[in-house]
């Protein structure tokens, strides 16, 4: 028999069916529950935000990849993800250039200078967001209740609480029909997509359960409501969806469990003690500065290690 | 049923109902065989025979001084056509006789029984295992009488025999313990009677469950030995694995079977071990799995050591449109070939032809830390962390991660959705760290 030309390659031949874009077009789908939420609290104004911070980040990340020189990915998903998450952590009337320059700064300096993909330390939709509180102080803190064109000024439930005590039933905080960001309002779609996620295996439980856990925990310690800690503000979506960023979060299972509990450490003594009224944004940013250490210190036990 | 397991591992597709029904069938008779001398971990051996000279089947033609080697046979009978180097596997090189087959199969005067079992020694059977050229047939051909040597000071209870066959597409042991059950048991009484252990198991994968029945009925009424199933998980038949999952012992960094009381031996290098003391006949032949959707008929085919591969692609009906890939052996821990035109091995378990669709090489994309490879190896390594090292040349760094745990088993690569190459990497650095090791001593 004549020798055909062959493949040569070293094992293994097989490989599984994932890849990085149906990671990221999953978490997308995931999140689209909460992206019609927040249409229909919050009407067309919201949709435009959401569009807008996708086709920025989109686009930005496309312009980085054409002036290095590099492959373009940007069908990964990857950029839609952070133009999707900046979106929903974002006022409802916040004016859509404010929410483009966002976007230009999620990607450029949360990710792209970095390297792109993979390499970021931090959060790029975080980064985004951050540079926004900075740059923006007003317009990025004036929230409205649910309600489309007359829509009437109001504080969200945790700063009512912090500023006024003034708490919020239960249930409006888990269906969102309160003032609040994008998607941070209703806790139901966030949780749906984030028990999806789990269960996808895309999510690791630790670190939801690390964080939101400790937040109950401490916040009851402290006297105060943790149902409403818990269903307030942006905590079940940086729970499930910006803690839990499979970049920036460590790489070992004891090490996820640390993270997620440092986060809620953090975040609560931002919202008990300190001057701001919320405090996932730091919680997360804080907590991605120390992930490199986490692996370092959480290196699982290798088989055979010990009981030598 | 209660089936036992490991921690971790993956579960890639298996593909095995292209062979698992059907029968071990006898391959045709190789009109030459090429009979490489280093077909086991060890030394290699060297030839008795020469140019010329006549030979039958399951004579002596290659035998070592060396400890860890295993004397190699004639498995036609015939003329010496040459002794000369030659390729085999996945491109390495070794000497090799090749013989010419008469087509008479004429037996050599040495293969005769060895006598009944009860009057056997210890030392009888290891030396009966030694003549026979046995080697670990699962693929790593470590040589047998070598595992059943334990080393002074340490204790061994337990032989656990090998059925689990987590490889994809591999069907041989599958078939071998369906159709070759008696002589499964009676190898495992014959190898726990060399080491002198009353304790022996047979661990099978629960896709199996017709070799688990067949091979528990086999047991009844046998005393020590227990069939143990197992959860189908890659790559549940991995030494370590097996006698985690088994025994609940772990075997120490660096440490041998031993050192956790355990032998381990594939179910087919059982029935070797049975052939030999019942037949007196020498490793000189194996069972193959010919199989992959780039083959017509895919096949398990007995086969004499030493035919071409070529010849058992033909004999499965020949390539189903372009060929691919093709690997000897499965496809998590098999080399690919470039040649299909090198001999059949003692520790060849399969030749798998992937399709030119199946075989598409894979674009590593950037990292994303999923850790989803962290999460699957089975011997709780960083498997990212480490290729990372490898590839910016960090061995030492790589020695205090473990790197020398690694069993090699394919399972990170196989998870990464980056599709990256992880074990290769781990693969090059861990040689590179044995050889810095080597130069220090």
């Amino acid at each position: 028999m004549s020798n055909p030309k062959l493949i040569v390659t070293s094992s293994p031949h097989v490989r599984d069916v994932d890849t990085i874009p149906r990671i990221m077009h999953t978490v997308n789908l995931s999140l689209i529950p909460a992206a019609l939420m927040a249409v229909y609290f919050f009407g067309i104004k919201a949709f435009l935000i959401i569009l807008t911070c996708v086709v920025t980040s989109v686009l930005t990340e496309w312009v980085w990849q054409k002036v290095r020189g590099k492959k373009i990915t940007i069908m990964d998903g990857s950029a839609i993800l952070t133009g999707l998450l900046l979106a929903l952590t974002l006022p409802p009337r916040l004016p859509l250039w404010m929410a483009a320059l966002g976007s230009i700064v999620a990607i450029s300096l949360g990710k792209q200078i970095f390297g792109g993909l993979g390499y970021n330390p931090f959060n790029p939709a975080l980064v985004g967001r951050a540079f926004l509180v900075a740059a923006f102080s007003v317009e990025m803190t004036s929230w409205y209740l649910p309600g489309g064109a007359d829509a009437v000024a109001s504080a969200t439930p945790l700063a009512a609480m912090k500023m006024s005590g003034i708490a919020t039933d239960y249930w409006s905080l888990f269906i969102g029909n309160i003032g609040g960001s994008l998607g941070e309002t209703c806790a139901l779609a966030i949780i749906l997509g984030g028990i999806y996620l789990i269960y996808k295996g895309y999510v690791d439980y630790r670190i939801p359960v690390g964080y939101l856990g400790t937040v109950a925990i401490l916040s009851a310690v402290f006297g105060r409501d943790p149902i409403f800690h818990l269903l307030a503000g942006g905590l079940m979506l940086g729970g499930f969806y910006m803690l839990t960023d499979m970049v920036t979060s460590p790489i070992t299972k004891r090490g996820r469990w640390i993270f997620g509990i440092g986060a809620g450490l953090i975040l609560t003594m931002i919202r008990l003690f300190g001057g701001y009224p919320e405090g996932v944004l730091y919680s997360i940013l804080l907590m991605n500065m120390a992930t490199p250490l986490i692996n370092r210190y959480t290196r699982p036990r290798t088989y055979g290690e010990v009981k030598r | 049923m209660h089936v036992k397991t490991f921690k971790q591992g993956i579960h890639p597709a298996y593909n095995k109902e292209l062979t698992s029904g059907k029968e071990l069938k006898l391959a045709q008779n190789p009109a030459q065989v090429v009979i490489p001398m280093r077909q086991h971990m060890g030394a290699p051996c060297d030839p008795l025979v020469q140019k010329g000279d006549t030979v039958k089947v399951g004579q002596k033609i290659g035998d070592s001084q060396s400890f860890v080697s295993a004397p190699i046979h004639a498995s036609v009978s015939g003329v010496v056509k040459d002794v000369r180097e030659v390729e085999i596997g996945a491109g390495g090189k070794s000497l090799a006789v090749i013989i010419e087959s008469d087509g008479q199969n004429t037996l050599h005067e040495d293969v005769r029984p060895k006598g009944d079992l009860s009057s056997l020694s210890a030392e009888d059977i290891r030396m009966i295992i030694r003549e026979a050229g046995i080697v670990g047939m699962g693929g790593a051909t470590f040589p047998t009488q070598v595992k059943l040597s334990i080393p002074e000071g340490k204790t061994v209870d337990t032989m656990i025999l090998n059925g689990a066959e987590c490889e994809p597409y591999l069907t041989v042991d599958h078939r071998v313990m369906l159709e070759q059950a008696e002589e499964v048991v009676y190898g495992l009484k014959a190898l726990m009677k060399a080491i002198g252990v009353t304790k022996g198991y047979i661990g099978i994968e629960d896709n199996k469950t017709n070799a688990i029945k067949v091979l528990t009925e086999a047991c009844t009424g046998e005393a020590g030995i227990e069939v143990v199933p197992l959860h189908t998980k890659y790559p549940q038949g991995g030494e370590k694995m097996l006698i985690t999952a088994i025994t609940g012992r772990e075997v120490p960094s660096g440490g041998l079977p031993a050192d956790a009381g355990c032998v381990v031996n594939n179910v087919t290098t059982a029935v070797a071990v049975t052939k030999a003391i019942r037949e007196g006949m020498p490793l000189i032949e194996r069972p193959v799995t010919i199989t992959g959707h780039g083959i017509k008929n895919p096949q398990n085919l007995i086969v004499k050591i030493g035919t071409s591969v070529s010849e058992l692609i033909e004999q499965a009906g020949g390539f189903n449109g372009t060929p691919g890939k093709v690997i000897l052996g499965g496809p998590m821990m098999g080399p690919s070939a470039h040649n299909i035109d090198v001999p059949v091995q003692k520790g060849t378990s399969g030749v798998l032809v992937l399709t030119v669709n199946d075989a598409q090489d894979f674009e590593p994309q950037p990292c994303i830390r999923c850790a989803r490879c962290v999460d699957v190896c089975p011997v709780f390594l960083m498997p990212i962390t480490l290729a990372n090292q490898s590839q910016h040349k960090m061995y030492a760094e790589m020695e205090n991660y473990n790197v020398l745990d690694c069993i090699e088993c394919g399972s990170c690569s196989y998870i990464c959705p980056a599709k990256r190459p992880l074990v290769h990497y781990i693969r090059l650095g861990k040689a590179e760290v044995l050889a810095q090791r080597r130069k220090k001593k």
